[in-house]
């Protein structure tokens, strides 16, 4: 039902309307100073045509107040432009403490989609709308960028970092899902499908795939295969080889170098796969390193697993608990 | 340097009536003449022809692309050579046409002849500039030659260190090599207006297209060995596997969009500010009085310069930048369009009680008006924060960029070839054609252009070999577009080439403008003046009134 020469986009997120509100603002001024130019210069180029071959221009008076006018009045509109699109901006990136976290791994040539409840998908997104989804998107090779033209969102997904992006569907529908980072050869085929489902619809799309495990659930699984527990938590006869792992995201780690820094994801995935380059402080380097041995996908599983993690608990807690204190 | 001891050598007039006085053109014969002549006139020469080869070049692949974009799927090309075809379309337009173009060529050729100089400060350098452009290009080419490379012309990494296979190094290095012609050239301008002005000739009496060239200049001085310190840095890690964007070896890829775009954001002012300069010139001589506000577009120049610098940060907004380090990247960005809203409105008043005539390099400089317009203000649309996340990476942006750097700088450098082509070959063109050319330009970018400001706002991402078919009507118009644009490109370079041979003698100025170079016969002589000019007034005084009353108390100076 596309139309063939459409003019304007699809429009299905809470902040999209916002966003073209400000996109409209900017066509009309900038449609207005375009016709100010062309009108002037054209009422001009008649007005003041040469009629001899001789003749010359006239030298004006200096016209202070228009300079002042012509610089001052654009310098207005621009820093109030400024104010408007940074809110706008604000909105687009910050999160709203309910929204539910999803995960996106881009990889030349795919995008790969884990739903909390540990279903995947590959090129299509199914969420219900009406909710708050974060995306945490990260990229196994080279730079991919997220991008939903109706939700009018885009986020670059990096190689070894983590960042995010929100938003909240508004209208059931399809809508394109596009790479918008240059990414080799098939990059115009990095694309997919954002599926929009009423809530009811997508807990009956859940519940028809196959069951997966949650991500806090194949997080904790991975744990004990790659023996974490043996060295981050403390057994009866042996004491712990390394920092203790409950409580510790979102906290303030004191490193052997005298410096502190932020128990975020990014520090915790850095953790993992280069273990000498932040050691905790009062602890040996003695840590191996697991670079090669976890996809992205299972360390965004075990990065769950963590931050399900309580300091009242030595266990894991059963269902995802979000309990980010700092969004990266 | 001392201008005002330099007379000129003594000049033995032809004594044959009827032919040609002496001139830097017939002044010598032969291929030697020219490969090693230190005139900065017939290196301009050597410039015109190397960058409208790549030009021609550049808008090869642009024509390619445009063909496999007019279906939704790719069926021209396979994907990697559609990846390289815009990739060396990028390559080749930016550093070969676009940085080097306007400065190398015009700015060649005139800066010495504005300012009353008998050549740049150091011909030697200039004409090694030449070399090393020609060295750099060299490069690219074998590269073009061997298969090319896919990674766009921002060579963002990893992919470029890690993950194309194609030849990076080797494009990168004539990269490399060319910015040192940029240098030398830079350096050539800076010491050459500060040192061998005329006697009379003070900073306020300079022409603003000598304004705009010092900015620029200053620019390429400071700007140009980042982008040489980043490509080593990605040949460092492509080579010797040294960690430095590659966050599988421990680096930052982000880094290297911050150094990349260091120098390529200046970069755009490097094309941008002499077209400016240039548009300056025409609109003053086609209205025949001074430019409005003549200082504040002369400073204007600079702080485009210098502002330019600081806003590199507003290509990484979705990049995974800090918020406030956006919110700061913004505004400065913002603010950066201020000098240039300021001189098109300059140069609209210029035109308000002027005796104007269209003659076509003034339908150039007017189309560049209205083009540089709305790439301008559609710039400012990118900087703004909550715009620019929806927009980024798609045809939005390339429709900008392109009404920037083609609509503002190829109209500008055709518009100041036609003004000044009577200087460098003492010849008319045909004015209906040429007329017609401008025409063409207009209407055919406006054509190719207009319709991706759409597309990107539909989404549809750039560098895409294939798109979902709604995009197709919107791209088989811009596809229309580029082959008007093309007809109205192939012009000129037809009717300049029958002009030298067939065209009428222009007489030493045929337009009646005022300036140095104006003074002096058409072609100029190889030592440009025969007597060293002296400066008495303002760079566009028309008005004899005026001129006298300006004259009354003439400023002495002495270089």
């Amino acid at each position: 039902m596309r139309s063939q020469l459409p003019l304007f986009p699809d429009s299905a997120s809470t902040l999209s309307p916002h966003v073209d509100a400000l996109f409209l603002a900017w066509s009309v001024v900038s449609a207005f100073f375009t016709l100010l130019i062309a009108v002037l210069i054209l009422y001009f180029m008649v007005r003041y045509r040469r009629r001899g071959a001789d003749d010359v221009g006239e030298v004006e008076r200096p016209m202070l107040w228009l300079e002042i006018a012509w610089t001052a009045i654009p310098l207005g509109i621009v820093m109030a432009m400024f104010v408007w699109g940074t809110l706008v901006f604000f909105q687009l990136y910050r999160p709203p403490a309910d929204a539910v976290e999803y995960y996106s791994v881009g990889k030349q040539w795919m995008w790969k989609f884990q739903h909390p409840d540990g279903h995947r998908e590959i090129n299509a997104l199914h969420i219900p709308a009406g909710r708050a989804i974060r995306l945490k998107l990260t990229a196994e090779d080279v730079i991919h960028s997220f991008y939903v033209p109706a939700f009018r969102l885009k986020q670059d997904a990096l190689p070894g970092r983590y960042t995010q992006v929100w938003f909240k569907a508004t209208k059931p529908g399809i809508y394109h899902l596009f790479c918008a980072e240059y990414c080799g050869a098939e990059h115009s085929r990095m694309i997919g499908w954002i599926v929009v489902m009423e809530p009811r619809d997508y807990e009956a799309w859940l519940a028809g795939g196959p069951a997966g495990k949650t991500m806090v659930a194949s997080g904790a699984e991975l744990f004990e295969q790659l023996a974490c527990q043996t060295c981050h938590r403390a057994a009866p006869n042996r004491p712990a080889r390394g920092p203790r792992l409950e409580g510790l995201y979102g906290t303030q780690v004191k490193l052997a170098n005298g410096g502190t820094v932020t128990a975020d994801d990014d520090y915790i995935r850095e953790s993992i796969l280069n273990p000498t380059a932040k050691i905790t402080a009062g602890w040996d380097p003695i840590m191996p390193t697991f670079q090669g041995q976890v996809s992205e996908e299972q360390l965004l599983q075990l990065l769950s697993y963590i931050k399900s993690l309580h300091a009242d608990n030595g266990g894991s807690e059963a269902a995802g608990g979000q309990t980010a204190k700092k969004t990266p | 340097m001392n201008t005002t001891v330099d007379t000129a050598e003594p000049v033995v007039p032809s004594p044959e009536t009827g032919s040609e006085p002496r001139n830097y053109l017939n002044a010598a014969y032969g291929l030697r003449s020219w490969l090693l002549t230190r005139d900065h006139k017939r290196i301009a020469i050597l410039y015109l022809i190397s960058v409208t080869a790549f030009f021609a070049l550049g808008s090869f692949f642009a024509l390619l692309i445009r063909l496999e974009l007019l279906t939704p799927e790719g069926d021209l090309v396979s994907p990697d050579t559609y990846n390289r075809l815009f990739t060396m379309h990028g390559i080749v337009m930016v550093f070969f046409f676009l940085i080097p173009g306007i400065p190398a060529v015009l700015g060649n050729f005139l800066v010495p002849l504005m300012i009353g100089a008998k050549d740049l400060a150091f011909p030697r350098i200039n004409l090694a500039s030449w070399y090393i452009y020609c060295l750099g290009g060299l490069f690219t080419l074998w590269s073009i030659v061997h298969g090319g490379v896919d990674t766009g012309w921002t060579f963002y990494t990893p992919f470029s260190t890690h993950y194309s296979n194609t030849y990076v190094i080797s494009a990168a290095l004539g990269i490399f090599i060319t910015g040192f012609s940029s240098i030398f050239t830079g350096l050539n301008f800076i010491v050459t207006i500060h040192r061998m002005r005329a006697p009379g000739m003070t900073w306020f009496r300079l022409p603003l297209f000598i304004w705009s060239h010092y900015a620029t200049s200053l620019i390429i001085v400071l700007g140009t060995p980042v982008i040489a310190i980043t490509i080593l840095l990605v040949a460092a890690e492509k080579l010797l596997h040294l960690g430095i964007f590659d966050p599988a070896l421990g680096g930052d890829p982000v880094l290297f969009q911050h150094l990349f775009w260091f120098y390529s954001h200046p970069a755009v002012y490097i094309m941008i500010l002499p077209s400016m300069g240039v548009i300056s010139e025409l609109v003053a001589a086609f209205a025949r009085k001074p430019v409005f506000g003549y200082k504040v577009v002369a400073f204007a120049s600079i702080g485009i310069a210098v502002l330019g610098f600081l806003v590199w940060g507003h290509h990484m907004f979705v990049a995974g930048e800090s918020v406030y380090v956006a919110t700061v990247f913004s505004v400065l960005s913002m603010l950066v369009a201020i000098p240039s809203a300021v001189k098109v409105f300059n140069w609209t008043f210029t035109l308000y009680q002027g005796s104007i005539s269209l003659q076509t390099p003034m339908l150039y400089a007017l189309g560049f008006i209205g083009l540089f317009t709305l790439g301008g203000l559609t710039g400012v649309m990118l900087a703004t924060l909550g715009l620019d996340v929806h927009v980024h990476d798609t045809y939005f942006i390339v429709a900008h960029f392109h009404y920037i750097m083609v609509g503002g700088t190829i109209m500008g450098y055709l518009g100041g070839l036609h003004y000044w082509w009577p200087k460098i070959s003492g010849k008319l063109y045909p004015a209906f054609l040429s007329r017609l050319s401008a025409l063409l330009v207009f209407v055919g970018f406006n054509l190719t252009f207009f319709p991706q400001f759409i597309l990107g706002y539909l989404g549809m991402p750039r560098r895409y070999w294939s798109y979902p078919p709604e995009f197709q009507v919107l791209n088989v118009l811009s596809t229309a577009g580029a082959s008007i644009l093309g007809v109205g490109y192939l012009l000129p370079l037809c009717y300049f080439i029958w002009s030298m041979r067939y065209g009428k003698n222009s007489g030493d100025n045929p337009w009646g403008a005022v300036g140095l170079e104006w003074d002096t016969s058409s072609p100029p002589p190889t030592e440009n003046f025969l007597t060293t000019p002296v400066v008495t007034h303002g760079p566009y005084e028309y008005n004899p009134k005026e001129v006298h009353d300006r004259t009354s108390q003439p400023e002495a100076r002495v270089g």
